[in-house]
């Protein structure tokens, strides 16, 4: 039982019966639930979470600042132990971080002491020399980052440090990538140019991805499905799909009418 | 002849206001040499002020001055420096700090890093720690001087006493503040054990181990003055002493003098530290 998750994900593949759709259930959530105690003050942020997320599936989660969605993430992510209910990735319970499922955070994680070339290697130390070169070269010309190889993160804007962040993400080729708010912290513009770069690297390597947010556009740009949550404690409001094809025109009718429920279903008036 | 402080300081207090209109970096260099002229000026004025006269017994007077002035200071130690006096006892200062600075840093930092990252680590000799650190190095004088003689020993293991702690406590205080989203990281991507600590811990403490070296460096050159007026028989700690019982105060000012340049060489080593690739980030955004 010391190295459960490779050995189960070939038999999850084996016995794999693919839906109607053709998915594979990656992440099962059911009746999830998440309790903060301090002192004898509890605080419940989490309530009776019921999720599926489909192998290659991009699912933003989009709720209001405090409903518990980055502790949700926590949670799947391993960082952190659900009070109640269960979490399985491929059939198997979590029960802590996993190489083959990378984070990343809004405050990029990024070692200000190694370079980017470094960073990127973080995840490849146990491969042979000449596949790591190869690798980290491949991504960080992925991320667009060819000729910063020797450059310290002190260097580089927060756009680039999140795509270092990114390459450091993809180099391990993980089964699932956690975003937890990635690109917050990013000027306006920036943040429009790394959504469609995402989706570009998500849609050249497929991988399954959990973006959480609270920008309505942000989850109606990049999502496949949406995850709407509710304020505190954190409930499922419901589950949109998103039926527009990328790319995605930001100024067409089905775009504006989708952008109107999801802000109905957050219970804010989208009219100013 | 006492006219040329004022002078000078005037030229450097003129320099120092027009400064801003240049933008060469010349200024960079006078700026604080203008500073220094004002001081020196200062301490001329305050020794005319001081002066005062003294009608002796067989009714001539003398002129009694209560601190030396710069040029006096100059001249003062013209002797100790033609002899070799002053290089002797500068080096043997700073062999002393040397030594009992490096063994703290040795001792220190692995100890600090250790109880920052083990919880029962710091609670067990963290408390020990914070009461031994109030007790002034001066205090340990007595002890140093009954275990190692008046020889250099006494001297570095004051030396380790007064580094030790800022180092222990600095380094302890660094892993506690590691963000959060560095270790997470480095759990996500599978590093444990000493891995983890060579990888990210280490690295991530870097600079403020850095800077507490600098602190702990900075008290242990002012400790050693201290520890060697009781102590020892060498050094600048002991010419001031020396200098003071053969009642030449011109040398006693000269030897602090010599305290302050060296403390600002050992300091500037220090800072060149900081420019490393692997911990620039902490100490500057540009």
């Amino acid at each position: 039982m010391t190295s459960p998750g490779r050995h189960d994900r070939q038999l999850a593949a084996g016995r794999a019966t693919p839906a109607a759709n053709g998915a594979t259930p990656r992440v099962v959530l059911s009746g999830l639930g998440k309790v903060f105690t301090r002192g004898r003050k509890s605080l419940s942020v989490l309530e009776g979470i019921d999720l599926t997320v489909q192998a290659g599936e991009f699912l933003c989660l989009l709720g209001p600042s405090g409903c518990g969605k980055s502790t949700l993430l926590n949670i799947i992510g391993g960082f952190e132990p659900p009070t109640t209910g269960s979490v399985t990735i491929d059939g198997l319970p979590v029960t802590g971080p996993d190489p083959r499922r990378v984070f990343v955070f809004q405050e990029y994680g990024v070692f200000p002491w190694a370079s980017v070339w470094d960073n990127v290697a973080l995840g490849l130390r146990d491969r042979p020399a000449d596949e790591q070169r190869r690798i980290i070269s491949h991504y960080i010309g992925l991320v667009g980052l060819q000729g910063f190889e020797r450059t310290y993160p002190a260097e580089l804007s927060g756009g680039m440090k999140q795509r270092v962040a990114v390459a450091r993400a993809l180099a391990v080729s993980p089964d699932i990538i956690f975003m937890d708010e990635p690109l917050g912290a990013l000027d306006s513009l920036t943040r429009l140019q790394m959504r469609s770069e995402l989706l570009r690297i998500w849609q050249e390597e497929r991988p399954t991805v959990l973006f959480v947010t609270h920008d309505v556009d942000e989850a109606l740009q990049l999502g496949e499905r949406i995850v709407v949550m509710t304020a505190r404690p954190g409930r499922i409001a419901d589950v949109v799909d998103v039926a527009l094809p990328h790319p995605r025109d930001l100024g067409s009718t089905e775009y504006g009418s989708a952008k109107n429920s999801l802000y109905e279903l957050l219970g804010v008036r989208h009219s100013i | 002849m006492s006219h040329w402080p004022f002078v000078a300081a005037g030229l450097a207090l003129a320099l120092i206001l027009f400064a801003r209109r240049w933008r060469d970096p010349l200024p960079l260099l006078l700026l604080p040499l203008g500073s220094a002229t004002i001081f020196v000026a200062a301490w001329q004025l305050t020794c005319e002020l001081m002066k005062y006269e003294l009608l002796q017994a067989d009714g001539s007077v003398r002129i009694i001055e209560v601190f030396p002035t710069p040029w006096q200071m100059l001249v003062g130690m013209r002797q100790p420096v033609v002899d070799g006096t002053l290089l002797r006892y500068s080096i043997a200062s700073v062999f002393r700090v040397a030594c009992g600075f490096v063994l703290a840093t040795l001792v220190g930092v692995p100890l600090g890093l250790w109880a920052g990252w083990s919880l029962r680590a710091s609670q067990a000799i963290n408390p020990l720690i914070q009461a031994l650190r109030p007790i002034s190095p001066i205090a340990w004088i007595p002890l140093a001087v009954l275990w190692f003689g008046v020889k250099d020993g006494a001297a570095v293991f004051l030396i380790f006493i007064s580094a030790f702690f800022p180092i222990v406590t600095g380094a302890l205080t660094a892993v506690r503040t590691i963000p959060l989203v560095y270790v997470r990281t480095a759990q996500n991507f599978g590093l444990a054990g000493f891995e983890l600590f060579r990888r990210v811990v280490f690295p991530a403490c870097m600079p403020q181990i850095i800077t507490s070296l600098r602190l702990a460096l900075g008290i242990a050159w002012m400790v050693i003055v201290a520890a060697e007026m009781i102590a020892v028989e060498s050094g600048l700690g002991y010419l001031i002493m020396d200098s003071r019982n053969a009642n030449n105060y011109d040398r006693v000012v000269g030897a602090m003098v010599s305290i302050g340049i060296i403390g600002v060489l050992l300091d500037l080593l220090m800072r060149r530290l900081e420019r490393l690739d692997e911990v620039r980030w902490g100490f500057s955004k540009t």
